[in-house]
């Protein structure tokens, strides 16, 4: 059975708190070189973080929205994407980003007030999205537009907060990406708080992945803060997508997107702006350090199969001088399609 | 009754002037509710509710999800329903999911029903630029709520006025747009009197007096007039400066009556020209009093493109430089 059609209650998970596997658990398909890649992403994105919270603090970059806690969720969901596929992302994708291949400095420019860094010059990356949710229609709405083109091997990846599960705009594109099937995968970066407010004071809905249910595609809750299993998830949404007939087909529901709520923690502030001590305690902060997702991927790699890399491609998506993007993160296997064929090359 | 009244007298800013007044007009009516984002244990992103939660407890100062078409549709069927709905959005800029509700409901309640219900929901919102903020967090984008029908729109400019303005709005019986010029939440301090009181609603101030131009603005760009009026008074250019304070509806008896007397105006805003306030300005004199009239009317205002990112909103805002040179033209004219 598929890890995307289970009760929206049962959270995926791969590694435990202390990076060992659970058990019964099915480690995704990577070589080892994949896995030390994806590690050194988290920590590049941690470290990355810290550096430009402290830019703001020497007034030196404008306010800056940090994503430190929430690397599991950013690089193991952007590692599941192939290199024909698309991300849509909201203001903190920072880390996600850079493994689809936008340099840090251009984050760091765009953050400084410098719409140029912003440009995204041979990415297949959608702008910054500051109004919440309304990048989600624009990812139903792409997704729906390579589809109508006949497009079948690009599937879109759309990034937004628990609290943009509030907004209208997430209503209308995951009912739109219901009704016209789209190879849409939305992905709910659930860090428990949108600013203030706590994830209860946006629905009393049990769990935000059910609510995929109501628009007629499946919702699967993942432990955020596991990057494997946020890779595993992020990956058979992405296959399901881009071959619904390999999907487990009832008639007259959408087979194609799918909601995924990555449940994590923010360990700092909303944005450099935010003084996170007015509305929360310290002890929650330490209760979620307990899963920081650097150290649980760091205990699992001496444990890995030791599977060697199928080949000699760069690990992390980039825009070359040929404007393709050499490969994503190929999984051995993997029924997918499209790897090594089209190019990154922005077309709209 | 006492010979010598008593004022207790508050050092304020202007954001603290508006918490001050929340707190009065909630302390005076129990209809008065506060509802928006991070308004509750947070104090608003601005510190505009601070305490407000403490004091009245989370059924009158209420975070509500992440939803700007819920939190004004909801306040407007609270303020149909007959209470003082006050709901925040925590910038301008995020005002266009309620947008529906502001322009297709709350303007139109009282002429769609015969009076039956109204909507006596005061709609605040931090605008304008200046702040070093991400897209979105700076634009001015009065004009929006000024062109339609049904809608009052106020931006004070002085702490004392921010306490005062905010108390009849909230006591007004029809929604007002409460636009609060966030550049100058802090800028400067003003005695406000403890006990509550009113500014009236559609009242322009003359901020100075002069015989040789006229200068109208409002919000964040009074300040840099009145920098800019006295630069010229150096030499001996002699500027009036009205500030509208409210915008709908526009005190058109002080504009006509101050331009009658000089011949001579400049507009300031810092939203785009185009379709901006200071083309109804100018509109309105040529109607009221265009055989006064002495020379062009200069605007000076934003540009007609998307407001920048930080690095460049220096040379978008209107600052005293682009004021002084405009006011000299018109004099020179
Ligand atoms: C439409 C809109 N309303 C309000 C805001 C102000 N705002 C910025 S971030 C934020 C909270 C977002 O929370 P969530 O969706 O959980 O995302 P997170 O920042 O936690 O990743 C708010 C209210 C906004 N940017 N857009
Ligand atoms: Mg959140």
């Amino acid at each position: 059975m598929s890890t995307l059609q289970r009760d929206p209650r049962d959270r995926v998970q791969v590694l435990d708190d202390d990076g060992r596997v659970v058990d019964g658990a099915e480690v995704p398909d990577l070589d080892d070189d994949d896995l030390v890649e994806m590690y050194r992403s988290m920590r590049l994105a941690r470290h990355f973080d810290e550096r430009a919270v402290s830019l703001q603090r020497q007034g030196r970059m404008g306010t800056y929205p940090p994503l430190s806690g929430q690397e599991g969720a950013q690089i193991g969901s952007a590692a599941a994407l192939g290199e024909s596929d698309w991300m849509v992302p909201s203001y903190r994708e920072h880390g996600a980003a850079y493994v689809r291949g936008l340099e840090l400095h251009e984050t760091l420019r765009y953050w400084m007030g410098d719409e140029r860094g912003n440009s995204l010059e041979d990415l297949r990356i959608f702008p910054v999205a500051v109004p919440i949710a309304s990048q989600i229609p624009h990812a139903t709405g792409a997704a729906w537009a390579a589809d109508l083109r006949g497009n079948d091997d690009e599937a879109f990846v759309c990034y937004f907060g628990d609290g943009a599960t509030s907004e209208g705009d997430f209503h209308e594109g995951l009912n739109f990406a219901g009704v016209f099937d789209t190879p849409t995968v939305f992905f709910c970066n659930n860090n428990q708080w949108a600013i203030s407010v706590p994830r209860e004071r946006q629905t009393a809905s049990e769990t935000l992945s059910q609510k995929a249910h109501a628009y007629g595609f499946e919702g699967v809750q993942v432990d955020g803060m596991d990057p494997l299993a946020v890779y595993k998830v992020t990956r058979e949404a992405l296959q399901k997508a881009k071959n619904p007939a390999a999907a487990d087909e009832a008639s007259g529901r959408a087979t194609r997107p799918t909601l995924i709520e990555a449940v994590q923690y923010r360990f700092g502030a909303h944005t450099t702006a935010d003084d996170p001590s007015v509305y929360r305690d310290e002890e929650e902060v330490e209760r979620w350090k307990a899963k920081d997702p650097i150290p649980r991927l760091e205990n699992y790699l001496p444990s890995t199969p030791r599977r060697r890399s199928s080949g000699p491609s760069p690990r992390r998506c980039s825009s070359t001088s040929t404007g393709t993007c050499p490969g994503g993160w190929p999984s051995s296997g993997s029924t997918s399609s499209g790897f090594g064929t089209a190019t990154a090359t922005r077309s709209y | 009754m006492s010979t010598e009244q008593q004022v207790e007298i508050q050092n304020l800013t202007l954001v603290q002037a508006v918490r001050d007044g929340l707190r009065g007009e909630m302390q005076r009516d129990e209809d008065v509710v506060v509802l928006g984002e991070d308004v509750g244990q947070n104090g608003g992103v601005f510190r505009a509710t601070e305490g407000l939660y403490e004091e009245f407890g989370d059924d009158r100062v209420i975070d509500t999800p992440l939803a700007e078409a819920g939190i004004v549709g909801t306040a407007v069927g609270m303020a149909a329903y007959g209470m003082r709905p006050v709901p925040e959005i925590q910038f301008s800029g995020f005002m266009y999911p309620g947008f529906d509700q502001i322009v297709s409901h709350a303007a139109r309640f009282r002429t769609r029903s015969r009076g039956r219900f109204t909507v006596p929901m005061v709609l605040r919102a931090p605008y304008g630029g200046g702040i070093r903020a991400p897209e979105h967090h700076s634009e001015s984008k009065e004009a929006f709520y000024t062109h339609e029908a049904g809608l009052q729109v106020v931006v004070p400019s002085t702490p004392y006025d921010a306490k005062g303005l905010l108390a009849a709005s909230i006591r007004d019986p029809d929604p007002v747009v409460f636009l609060e010029p966030k550049l100058i939440y802090r800028a400067f301090r003003e005695e406000v009197p403890d006990d509550d009181y009113t500014v009236d609603l559609g009242e322009a101030a003359v901020r100075r007096e002069g015989e040789d131009v006229s200068l109208f603005t409002w919000g964040a760009m009074t300040r840099p007039s009145l920098d800019a009026a006295e630069a010229v008074a150096e030499e001996g250019i002699d500027v009036e400066v009205v500030d509208l304070r409210t915008l709908s509806p526009m005190d058109v008896e002080t504009i006509v009556e101050s331009f009658k007397r000089t011949g001579r105006a400049v507009v300031v805003h810092e939203a785009p020209k185009t379709g901006g306030l200071a083309g109804e300005i100018t509109a309105t004199i040529q109607e009221e009093a265009l055989y006064h009239q002495e020379a062009p009317i200069a605007r000076v205002t934003g540009f007609d493109v998307p407001y920048p990112l930080y690095a460049l909103e220096d040379y978008y805002m209107p600052e005293h430089a682009r004021i002084e040179d405009a006011i000299r033209d018109t004099h020179d004219a």
